[in-house]
C-alpha cells in the first residue's frame, strides 16, 4: 500500500514537472507534431479495423436477438448501435486498444532512452527531459484521441449498417431512422470527455513508467507491461467514474 | 578549472564516495581511474549533477555547483560537454541531426550557420560524409567521434568522457585518447577522463586520480605512476601478469 503511495506521489511529481517553459518553443511544437503524426496516423489502420468489426458484429449480435424476441422494430438496431458506438464501444475500446498500442510503445521508447543514457545527455546539456520528452506526448495524444474516437464511432456504426443490411435485418433507410431518432448531444460531449480522459491516462501512465526504468532490456519489458496494464485497469475505473458522473 | 572539495555520496545507507578532493585544472586531460565499483562514474555524476552529493562542495571555476538553484545549474550545463560510455546518440536522429542538436535546442543561429558548424566538428573529429547516415549504419569508433562532435558543438569549457574506449579495438582507442588530448589544449577545456584503461593512463594523464573504497588514494601524472609505492594502485596498474613481468625485466 506504501509503495502504490509512493508511486502516485512521484507520478504526480513527474507530472508537476513537466509544466516549465521550454527552452525553444519551436522544438516543442515540433515534437508535438510528430507526436501527433505516430499516435494518429500510425493508429488510424488498427482503429479502423477494430472499430468496422466492432460494429458489425455489435449489429449481428443486436440483430438476432431482436429477431427472436420479435415484437420490438428492427429499426431500433440505428439507435442501439448508435448509443453503444458513442457511449462506451468507440471510447472504450479504443482506448485499450491505444493503450496496448500506444502505451508500450512510449514506455518502451522513454525506458529505451533512459537505460541508453539518452536521457542523461539531454539533462547535461540543460534540456528539461520532462517537458521536453512528456509534455509533447501527452499534447499530442490529447488533440488526436478525440478525432481518432469519432472516427472509430464513425466506422463502428458504418460497419453495423453494412453487417445489418448483408444479414437482411433492415433496409438502410431503417437503420438511417433509428440513427436520428431520440438524439441526444450530450452524449457526444461524454465520448468527448472520455476521449480526453484516456488520453491522458494512457500517455501520462506510459511516461512515468517508461522514464523511470532501472536496468536492462527486463525491466524495459517489465515496464511496458506495467504501463499498458495500469493505463487499462485506470480507463476502466475512469469510465465507471465518468458514467457515474454525467450520465 | 573544477575543483572538488570533501565530497560525499551513498546509496542506501552504503557509502560510495568518502570524502573526496581534487583539483582539475584547464588545458589538461584529467583521469579519474579506478577498478569498478570505486566509485568512479558516481563521482563524475556528482560532478555534472546528475547525483546530489550529501555532503561537500564542487567548484566550477569558483561557482559553487552544490549552492545554486535550477536556472543556474541549467546555465552551467551549457558549459559542459560529455561523451558517454555507449554514446547516448539519439537513435532516430541522424549524424548531423545528433550533432546539431544542441544548437536546435539552445541558439538562434540559422541553418546554414547550424550546418558550418557542425561540419566544422564533425571534420575536427576526423569524420565527413557521414552526416546523413544513423547511429545504427556507423562503427562503434565512428559512433565516439560523433559523440565527441556534438560534445564540442556548442563550444564548452568543460569537457567529460565516461570510459571513452570501452568497445573499441586498441587502435581506434588511441585515435580516440588523441582527439580528446588534442581538443584539450586547443580549447583549453577542464577534461575530466573516466577510465580503467591503462593505455589512456600512459598516453593522456596529464594528472591522474586514483579511487580505492570510496577515497582519493593517490594523485599524480602518468610520468610518476608507474614508479608508485602506493601497493593497492601497484596492483591496480600491474594486474595483468604480462604487464607485471615486463616491469620486473624493465626493473
Amino acid at each position: 500500500m506504501f509503495k502504490l503511495f509512493a508511486h502516485i506521489g512521484k507520478y504526480i511529481l513527474l507530472l508537476g514537472s513537466t509544466l516549465s517553459r521550454p527552452e525553444k518553443p519551436s522544438m516543442y511544437l515540433k515534437e508535438v507534431f510528430r507526436q501527433i503524426y505516430e499516435i494518429g496516423i500510425g493508429s488510424l489502420g488498427i482503429v479502423a479495423i477494430i472499430s468496422t468489426f466492432m460494429g458489425a458484429v455489435t449489429a449481428v449480435q443486436f440483430g438476432t436477438q431482436l429477431l427472436e424476441i420479435g415484437f420490438i422494430p428492427m429499426w431500433w438496431m440505428g439507435t442501439i448501435l448508435r448509443d453503444s458506438m458513442v457511449l462506451e464501444l468507440a471510447p472504450t475500446i479504443t482506448a485499450l486498444l491505444l493503450a496496448g498500442k500506444v502505451g508500450s510503445s512510449i514506455s518502451t521508447e522513454l525506458g529505451t532512452m533512459r537505460i541508453s543514457e539518452q536521457i542523461d545527455a539531454l539533462e547535461i546539456m540543460g534540456v528539461n527531459t520532462p517537458t521536453y520528452l512528456i509534455l509533447p506526448k501527452i499534447i499530442g495524444a490529447l488533440v488526436i484521441m478525440p478525432i481518432l474516437i469519432i472516427a472509430s464511432c464513425f466506422l463502428g456504426i458504418l460497419g453495423g449498417l453494412l453487417a445489418g443490411m448483408l444479414s437482411g435485418f433492415f433496409h438502410p433507410s431503417e437503420f438511417a431512422k433509428g440513427l436520428q431518432d431520440d438524439f441526444d448531444p450530450h452524449y457526444f460531449e461524454i465520448m468527448f470527455i472520455k476521449s480526453i480522459v484516456f488520453a491522458f491516462i494512457i500517455t501520462s501512465i506510459s511516461c512515468y513508467q517508461g522514464y523511470n526504468v532501472k536496468g536492462g532490456a527486463l525491466e524495459l519489458g517489465q515496464a511496458s507491461t506495467r504501463a499498458v496494464v495500469f493505463s487499462n485497469i485506470v480507463i476502466i475505473i475512469a469510465n465507471y467514474i465518468i458514467a457515474q458522473m454525467f450520465l | 578549472m573544477i575543483e572538488i572539495e570533501n565530497v560525499k555520496k551513498s546509496f542506501d545507507g552504503q557509502e560510495i564516495l568518502k570524502g573526496i578532493s581534487s583539483v582539475f585544472e584547464d588545458g589538461k586531460c584529467n583521469l579519474i581511474i579506478g577498478k569498478s565499483g570505486s566509485g568512479k562514474t558516481v563521482l563524475v555524476k556528482c560532478i555534472i549533477g546528475l547525483f546530489e552529493p550529501e555532503a561537500g562542495h564542487i567548484f566550477y571555476d569558483g561557482r559553487d555547483l552544490t549552492e545554486m538553484n535550477f536556472k543556474e545549474k541549467k546555465k552551467i550545463r551549457n558549459e559542459i560537454g560529455m561523451l558517454f560510455q555507449g554514446n547516448a546518440l539519439f537513435t532516430s536522429l541522424s549524424v548531423e541531426e545528433n550533432v546539431r542538436f544542441p544548437l536546435d535546442m539552445f541558439t538562434d543561429q540559422t541553418l546554414a550557420e547550424k550546418k558550418e558548424r557542425v561540419n566544422f566538428c564533425l571534420s575536427r573529429v576526423n569524420l565527413e560524409g557521414v552526416n546523413d547516415k544513423y547511429p545504427s549504419e556507423i562503427s562503434g569508433g565512428m559512433m565516439k567521434r560523433v559523440g565527441i562532435a556534438r560534445a564540442i558543438v556548442l563550444n564548452p569549457k568543460y569537457l567529460f568522457c565516461d570510459e571513452p574506449n570501452s568497445g573499441l579495438d586498441p587502435r581506434t582507442a588511441i585515435v580516440i585518447d588523441q582527439l580528446i588530448r588534442e581538443i584539450t589544449q586547443e580549447y583549453q577545456m577542464t577534461t575530466i577522463v573516466n577510465t580503467h584503461d591503462m593505455n589512456s593512463v600512459m598516453g593522456i594523464g596529464d594528472h591522474v586520480v586514483y579511487l580505492h573504497e570510496g577515497h582519493n588514494h593517490w594523485e599524480g601524472s602518468n610520468k610518476e605512476i608507474l614508479n608508485t609505492k602506493n601497493k593497492e594502485l601497484y596492483d591496480f596498474i600491474f594486474a595483468s601478469d604480462f604487464l607485471k613481468k615486463l616491469k620486473e625485466q624493465t626493473d
